[in-house]
């Protein structure tokens, strides 16, 4: 019965092709670690936003005099209205989370390395709209720390010669930060952003695919086609799309092996989500910031605009640049050193396992500036912190111009053939 | 790997610096679950405050069953204007004419210990003193040149501050110091409850999902486990 069923599909429309090609058949490194959950948790709070928002959207009024309200009404008189806008709330930093350790760990294995530089670039255009998708969403709920927030960033474009003035007017809608501002963020927050986001994601997912997964030693599972003794042959069935192509080792097919390890990361998550979201949903002021309490106010400034702390490595680098434009530029530009990494790494050894010290020492260092940015972006700026926010900001930088200059004849530790467990 | 990892954690908090003084507050010690207290602090509230703060967001029902009031005991002795049981906590008071007596119109209440924290709310309503420099006769410690006036002052008297900034005992009140302290901690439980009404219902429900989960986690691991033994 159900046999002839998907017969009659595959007739018309390759489900059953696609499935094996991409799950049950698609052949992924079988030494993933820890730091390769991230990637379907990533894709598991997407799913939580999409749901929560749409739901969140049912109770709120996109408008200056009525957004407030509606969040307060979703938080008392909704049935489970203060659960869904928490998981959307306690989602937006998870997400964050998850993205920057699954960036993180393409830095480590050098995944972003040739011929996965397309893969690591759509992953940064899901960074970027998403960064943008979080900024128009955490206008909505109109706090003061939304309208205030919202009021810096957008005052940055202001620094831009000759059409700064009317650049910024044009997305406000206004003169300053108003209904109309809400009302067009709203908009973009629930449609267009997440169109893109979507859509970016499975082209994300279809250039992976393609390319194939790394895996923590950076070495190739997929190795020229009759290379490969056929007892040294991976012993699981994978799809012909593979197979016609390369002889593959040391893979397993995602579907069951990963799919049920996904699901227990998915578990471990949940419950370091959960706490958080029930028992300390401000998250101890990062995630819901005490300011966002009291309504948008024009003529009260918070006693310190600080953004959320997602953005926290930017936002320092913007402000220890004295010169507006000149930071707003720095702050731009350390995107795109992300954007450029693929071609500042002129290495040919993927995983920093097999790379040498100084490229450890480092990734350490930027490790640590990142971290110490982000730290930095939710703090007052005060001369002391504007100058460990100024070195911080070198590590970062420095991170990209160093790899540029010892990654072209590195002195490499010998790359197995195969992976090491 | 590990060892990276530990250097990370290890090293921030050397690099990062925590800046901004923050006032010494007193901590309220409120007990969210303690019904009697919450009951008394709303009734302080509809008695003192209310005539210019509003809680707008919070219904007269909605705070009667949660607080465990019977509808026609809360209409009898919580509601004094003629509202209806399903209305918002509102006052009359007209916000621009407000603004004019007070120097700026006074606040809504309800997110008030969401925004600046209980021990704030127990702190500032006990640091009001004497200061005639100010229209109403009286300052605050942790919030200068305050625009209200110090509404409990038949309860708790007046202070006055010294040269070390250090408030004198109060004087002249109907009640003794530890039991305007009570009624400041009964007033901060019920500002908490109303800022979140569903506070202590998230975290019931959160031990629930939490055992949920560790229990589908443990089925996780074992499910993964049993598909492995085909890889290793």
């Amino acid at each position: 019965m159900f046999a002839n069923f998907m017969a009659w599909i595959d007739k018309r429309l390759p489900v059953t092709d696609c499935w094996n090609k991409h799950l049950a058949q698609y052949p992924a490194p079988k030494n993933f670690n820890f730091w390769y959950f991230f990637g379907s948790l990533a894709m598991l709070v997407l799913v939580n936003q999409i749901l929560t928002g749409v739901w969140l959207t049912m109770s709120y009024e996109p408008s200056g005099d009525g957004a407030f309200a509606s969040i307060e009404y979703i938080m008392r008189d909704v049935d489970y209205g203060w659960l869904l806008r928490y998981m959307h709330s306690t989602g937006a930093s998870f997400f964050f989370i998850v993205v920057y350790l699954h960036m993180f760990r393409g830095m480590m294995y050098g995944s972003y390395q040739k011929p996965r530089e397309l893969l690591w670039i759509f992953g940064m255009l899901i960074f970027l709209v998403l960064m943008a998708e979080a900024f128009m969403g955490y206008l909505l709920p109109w706090g003061n720390m939304s309208y205030w927030g919202a009021q810096v960033i957008i005052s940055l474009f202001g620094a831009i010669p000759v059409i700064g003035d009317d650049l910024t007017q044009w997305i406000r809608g206004d003169y300053v930060i108003s209904g109309a501002t809400l009302n067009r963020f709203f908009a973009l927050h629930v449609i267009a952003m997440p169109l893109v986001l979507v859509i970016l994601v499975f082209l994300h997912i279809l250039a992976l695919h393609e390319v194939g997964s790394n895996n923590p030693d950076g070495t190739e599972i997929k190795k020229k086609k009759g290379s490969v003794k056929p007892e040294e042959l991976s012993k699981f069935k994978f799809h012909k799309h593979y197979t016609d192509k390369y002889d593959i080792v040391d893979a397993i097919p995602f579907h069951p092996y990963y799919s049920v390890k996904d699901i227990m990361g998915v578990a471990f998550f949940l419950f370091i989500f959960c706490w958080v979201m029930f028992f300390a949903p401000e998250g101890g002021g990062f995630f819901i910031e005490a300011p966002n309490f009291e309504p948008a106010n024009g003529l009260k400034t918070p006693e310190h605009i600080v953004p959320v702390w997602y953005f926290g490595p930017f936002y320092t680098i913007l402000r220890v640049v004295p010169d507006k434009l000149l930071g707003a530029v720095a702050m731009f530009g350390a995107i795109i050193m992300l954007f450029a990494l693929p071609w500042f790494d002129r290495g040919t050894v993927k995983s920093m396992k097999f790379r040498c010290t100084w490229h450890k020492v480092n990734l350490f260092q930027f490790t640590i500036s990142f971290i110490v940015l982000a730290i930095l972006g939710t703090k007052a700026a005060t001369p002391l912190n504007n100058l460990i926010g100024t070195i911080a900001s070198f590590g970062y930088f420095g991170f990209f111009i160093a790899l540029w200059f010892y990654s072209k004849n590195e002195n490499t530790k010998p790359v197995p053939e195969r992976v090491s467990k | 790997m590990k060892k990276f990892i530990l250097a990370v954690f290890a090293l921030v908090p050397v690099l990062a610096f925590a800046a901004g003084p923050s006032l010494p507050l007193d901590s309220a010690n409120n007990d969210l679950a303690d019904k009697e207290s919450l009951k008394r602090g709303f009734k302080t509230y509809i008695n003192y405050c209310l005539g210019c703060h509003q809680l707008q967001y919070q219904r007269y029902n909605r705070t009667f069953t949660d607080l465990g009031i019977e509808e026609a005991d809360g209409i009898e002795n919580y509601m004094y204007t003629g509202e209806k049981v399903g209305d918002h906590i509102t006052n009359t008071m007209p916000k621009k004419e407000a603004a004019a007596w007070f120097g700026t119109a006074p606040p809504d209440l309800t997110l008030e210990a969401r925004l600046r924290s209980p021990d704030w709310i127990y702190t500032y309503l006990r640091s009001f003193y004497i200061d005639e420099s100010r229209p109403f006769g009286v300052n605050n410690t942790i919030f200068k040149d305050v625009g209200m006036p110090h509404v409990l002052q038949d309860l708790q008297g007046v202070s006055s501050i010294d040269e070390s900034g250090k408030l004198t005992p109060a004087q002249g009140g109907s009640l003794t110091a530890e039991e305007y302290d009570e009624v400041i901690r009964d007033l901060t439980n019920f500002l908490e409850y109303v800022g979140e009404p569903n506070k202590l219902e998230r975290k019931a429900l959160g031990v629930k999902v939490l055992i949920f989960i560790f229990i589908f986690f443990i089925l996780a691991y074992l499910l993964k486990k049993e598909y492995w033994k085909d890889v290793h």
